[in-house]
């Protein structure tokens, strides 16, 4: 493997494919290519180490436009692609690109047993609430009611919450960010990268042609103080704008709530966030619709558990180190041969 | 030859022959299949060549005496080579009536019937749906029926060693194992010894007393006119062993990778009766074996692209119902070009079908189940030894020219055995695998002049980041094209990369006459094909046997070969697939002789139809 010596100094551009991006013009993806390029120019590793595997779908075009190696596979099943790759090859640094419809849909299957399995990769789940690609059907996220055009009365299925999904799936970090978020974006990303086991990002993707400002709450400057509590660990989970400051409180029907802030009393109610503790970040996975609460951003779950590659080549490793292990010939003798004279 | 007791006295002469048909059957609690396992180790072990079908329920227990639980098992060995486990079995072994009345319309007329009489009360019958006992109905005259108190004779066999009930009767296969050892001169140690290693205490020692006994009954109480004697067959010199077609698979692939030099990944999802291929690689981690035993057969097929893109040789195994979900993805193995093997052990179908029964049926899906164009290599092969070589070389193809190629097999291969000598592991040529690397010269999609494949670069290879996927690429560069004469050039370029791959196959080779009728078969009714070809040649039909071991492409010379011969049949395990194949690509009149009753071809079926079809020309 290169030490951190050999490994060149990188720019973004070294990032960027000569291919044009074709995503529609103020499209969401723009931004998050962008944050992606700058990380990994900064993460001190050789760029024919990083590999990026998407499914079908807007986002998942986002190989074709990084300068690394890249497979754009099929739809939904990224993650098997990826588990794949990962075992055969696992030094490198795999990125998964996939969306709401690709991953919750067509590809829930393989999203759910990725998370639960914990191979050591980063999924970028770009969710834009709609499909785009296809031209504008409602998707797994879509909320009730929504009208498009194979939904014209208004979609009655009841959408997915994709973090929550994920921490059901046993997901061992998972996360959300949005798309113009680039400081937050940029430091999520790089915690993700760091974490050995599936990373699972959501983020919140303006799709400017098929569902524009679906995300206007969360990310409109005047808005998003109100209604997103940016998650730090070991900090109170605060939120609001400076003269009107909230804080998120535990009820005594372990419901989340939401409190003003006036007193040095009523900070002091205000819950701590703990990335390892699952039953909070199950409950920070789901708020913030319909609910009068805010969005959490960042980390909400964090934990370490067995990398899946790793626990597969210790069982290879453990098979060889048997005395007498890898003779073809006794593989293929079997256990009852016997002999034909001449 | 004489058979002494153990007090001294010549008990009975043995008769030699030379081939014997020999069929356990039972309900699927009895172990009919580990008998006919323990009976076909035995009897290679002795020198005879051999082949196996076994047959059980897609129930892993039916209710217990029905027609519908009855598992079976057929041995066939012999002083000459063996080509099929024998259309007829001259003894049967029934353990209850329902494995009596299922079987005995198969068993040769005066055959031998050892039936285990204890089990045929009121209550057993009426679950046989028999109404009346054949025992006593006379509705068995035309064989020589052995009644042995199977039950009751294991029982006081095991009486000692204070067994209940139920574990004394499980040892009754045993005893009937124990007498057909007898019958036909078998050796008991080889069984007593896999006994040994196989039961824990009580049960080792009850197993142990209920063969043996079974052997002493025969041999004492002379139930038999005569014992039998079937001498060894003249086998090529060397080291033998047993071996199922799934076995075959499994190291032809192991064997492959080595000799390519890169580690194996299967990806694999459970499903009969492709299973056995993921157990037995899964227990090759010592040769750096990866198995991925993915969530579905997406996944798995998804997985082994993905393997294949980061530099293994990568393999899936299914059947059938498998095959059809993985067609999108290949179809991206296609487009993308890379090596892999998808293995389809192929059984009675649409849909569930008859999972545990044999078929031909997905030659179809092989060839054309994909969307778009999308041609891909098929190989078949044609015995559970061969399974190994066409393995072997659907790897070897796969990497050349850079593409998925589909492996296929059937049930009857899969599960059935036969003696295998074991080939010289020098002997098997490498195979030579040569990774881009190179970033001044390399092109994603720049072809090898004589193959027309395109460079296998593995990510992690300094200078060669580039991106592959789903959407059409420009030829050369790889570029995403939309462009539509590059679509045009690329499909054509992918169909002749496959049809070059004629290049690398043995030409057609014909077995017998060079005129008259031509018989052409593939896959696993090479030997029942083989024979009937043999038989009705030495009976004096002209006819000659082609076996196809490529299905796409085909060996170059087939449309002359055709034109040499007055008549051309096919026989398969579907409703012509084959047939139809060589209809549309040679426009001859090649006629179809199906079967598709989850069993293989009869010889005997398949003579009858080359003797009817000469003589109507
Ligand atoms: S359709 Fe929506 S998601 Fe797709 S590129 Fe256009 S704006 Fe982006």
């Amino acid at each position: 493997m290169s030490t951190v010596e050999d490994t060149p100094q990188y720019h973004k551009k070294d990032f960027m494919s000569d291919q044009t991006v074709r995503w529609c013009p103020g499209c969401g993806d723009y931004a998050i290519l962008s944050q992606v390029q700058t990380v990994f120019a900064d993460l001190g590793i050789p760029r024919h180490q990083f590999a990026v595997v998407s499914g079908i779908g807007c986002s998942s075009r986002f190989p074709y436009y990084m300068n690394t190696y890249g497979f754009h596979t099929i739809h939904g099943r990224a993650p098997a692609f990826a588990t794949g790759l990962r075992l055969a090859n696992p030094e490198l640094s795999v990125w998964l690109v996939t969306g709401d419809g690709d991953g919750l849909s067509i590809g829930g299957n393989h999203l759910i047993h990725i998370l639960r399995r914990n191979v050591d990769l980063q999924i970028l789940m770009f969710n834009n609430r709609i499909y785009g690609l296809t031209k504008g059907q409602y998707s797994p996220t879509s909320e009730v009611g929504k009208r498009t055009k194979s939904s014209p009365m208004g979609s009655i299925d009841r959408p997915f919450m994709p973090c929550a999904l994920a921490i059901g799936a046993d997901g061992t970090f998972i996360a959300r960010t949005a798309d113009i978020f680039v400081k937050e974006q940029r430091a999520l990303l790089k915690a993700a990268h760091r974490h050995k086991g599936t990373s699972f990002i959501e983020i919140l993707q303006n799709c400017v042609i098929f569902n524009g400002g679906a995300f206007d709450d969360q990310t409109a400057r005047k808005l998003r103080d109100e209604h997103c509590v940016f998650l730090e660990n070991g900090k109170p989970m605060l939120y609001g704008s400076k003269d009107a400051r909230k804080g998120l409180v535990i009820g005594d029907d372990y419901r989340i709530g939401s409190i003003d802030i006036h007193t040095p009393e009523d900070e002091a109610r205000v819950l701590v966030h703990h990335q390892t503790n699952l039953a909070m970040a199950t409950l920070l996975t789901r708020i913030g619709t319909d609910d009068g609460l805010p969005t959490a951003m960042g980390i909400m779950y964090h934990m370490q558990a067995p990398v899946y590659e790793r626990e597969v080549y210790a069982q290879i490793e453990t098979a060889q180190a048997r005395p007498g292990s890898g003779n073809l010939h006794k593989a293929l003798v079997g256990k009852n041969p016997w002999t034909v004279q001449g | 030859m004489q058979d002494v007791a153990q007090d001294g006295a010549v008990v009975s002469t043995r008769q030699i022959i030379d081939d014997v048909v020999v069929r356990f059957a039972g309900d699927s609690g009895d172990g009919m299949q580990l008998t006919g396992d323990q009976f076909t180790r035995t009897t290679a072990a002795q020198g005879n060549d051999l082949a196996t079908f076994p047959d059980y329920p897609a129930e892993i227990r039916a209710p217990a005496g029905t027609l519908a639980g009855v598992s079976g098992f057929q041995v066939h060995f012999s002083s000459h080579h063996v080509r099929t486990p024998g259309d007829q079995p001259s003894v049967l072994v029934a353990m209850n009536p329902a494995a009596l009345a299922a079987n005995v319309k198969d068993l040769k007329t005066g055959g031998l019937i050892i039936v285990n009489t204890d089990k045929f009360g009121a209550r057993d019958l009426e679950k046989a749906d028999l109404t009346s006992n054949p025992l006593e109905d006379g509705s068995l005259d035309a064989y020589q029926v052995v009644p042995v108190q199977l039950s009751n004779l294991t029982k006081a066999a095991v009486q000692e060693l204070g067994l209940n009930t139920k574990e004394a009767d499980r040892c009754k296969n045993f005893f009937a194992l124990g007498m057909t050892y007898w019958l036909f001169d078998r050796a008991l140690d080889w069984t007593q010894n896999w006994i040994r290693t196989k039961f824990k205490a009580p049960y080792a020692e009850a197993n142990l007393r209920a063969l043996q006994a079974g052997y002493n009954y025969a041999l004492t109480v002379e139930l038999f006119h005569a014992g039998y004697e079937v001498p060894p067959a003249a086998l090529k010199p060397g080291t033998y062993r047993n071996i199922t077609g799934n076995q075959a698979t499994a190291l032809g692939l192991l064997v492959a990778a080595q000799k390519a030099g890169r580690p194996l990944f299967q990806g694999a999802y459970p499903i009969t009766p492709a299973s056995d291929i993921l157990h037995l690689l899964a227990t090759y981690k010592e040769f750096g074996v990866i198995t991925f035993q993915a969530e579905d057969e997406i996944a798995a097929i998804s997985a082994t692209i993905g393997a294949a893109w980061g530099g293994a040789i990568a393999i899936t195994s299914t059947s059938g119902p498998g095959l059809a979900l993985k067609g999108e993805a290949l179809g991206l193995g296609v487009i993308v070009e890379l090596p892999m093997v998808v293995v389809d052990v192929q059984r009675g179908g649409p849909s569930t079908g008859l999972p545990t029964k044999t078929e031909q049926s997905d030659l179809f899906i092989a060839l054309y189940g994909r969307h778009g164009d999308a041609p891909n290599p098929v190989i078949a092969a044609q015995t559970p030894g061969d399974c190994f070589h066409a393995a072997i070389d659907a790897v070897r193809i796969a990497v050349k020219y850079m593409t998925p190629v589909l492996l296929l097999t059937d049930g009857y291969l899969a599960n059935g055995a036969a003696p295998w000598r074991l080939p010289d592991l020098d002997e098997i040529p490498e195979i030579p695998v040569s990774l881009a690397d190179d970033p001044e010269t390399f092109h994603p999609y720049e072809r090898d002049p004589d193959t027309l494949a395109r460079p296998w670069a593995i990510p992690g290879t300094p200078g060669l980041e580039h991106r592959i996927g789903g959407l059409e690429k420009a030829d050369g560069s790889g570029n995403v094209s939309y462009d539509p004469d590059n679509h045009q050039k690329m499909t054509e370029i992918r169909r002749q990369k496959i049809a070059r791959i004629a290049q690398d196959l043995d030409p057609v080779d014909v077995e017998g006459d060079s005129g008259g009728l031509l018989v052409v078969s593939w896959g696993g009714t090479f030997g029942a094909v083989r024979s009937a070809v043999t038989q009705a040649r030495l009976a004096g039909t002209r006819c000659g046997h082609l076996h196809l071991r490529w299905l796409n492409p085909f060996p170059r010379g087939m449309a002359e070969l055709f034109a040499g011969y007055d008549q051309i049949l096919v026989p398969e395990l579907n409703m012509g697939q084959l047939a139809t194949v060589l209809r549309s690509t040679f426009l001859v009149d090649a006629k179809s002789y199906s079967k598709v009753q989850g069993k293989p071809f009869k010889v005997s079926e398949l003579v009858a139809r080359i003797q009817t079809m000469t003589s109507q020309a």
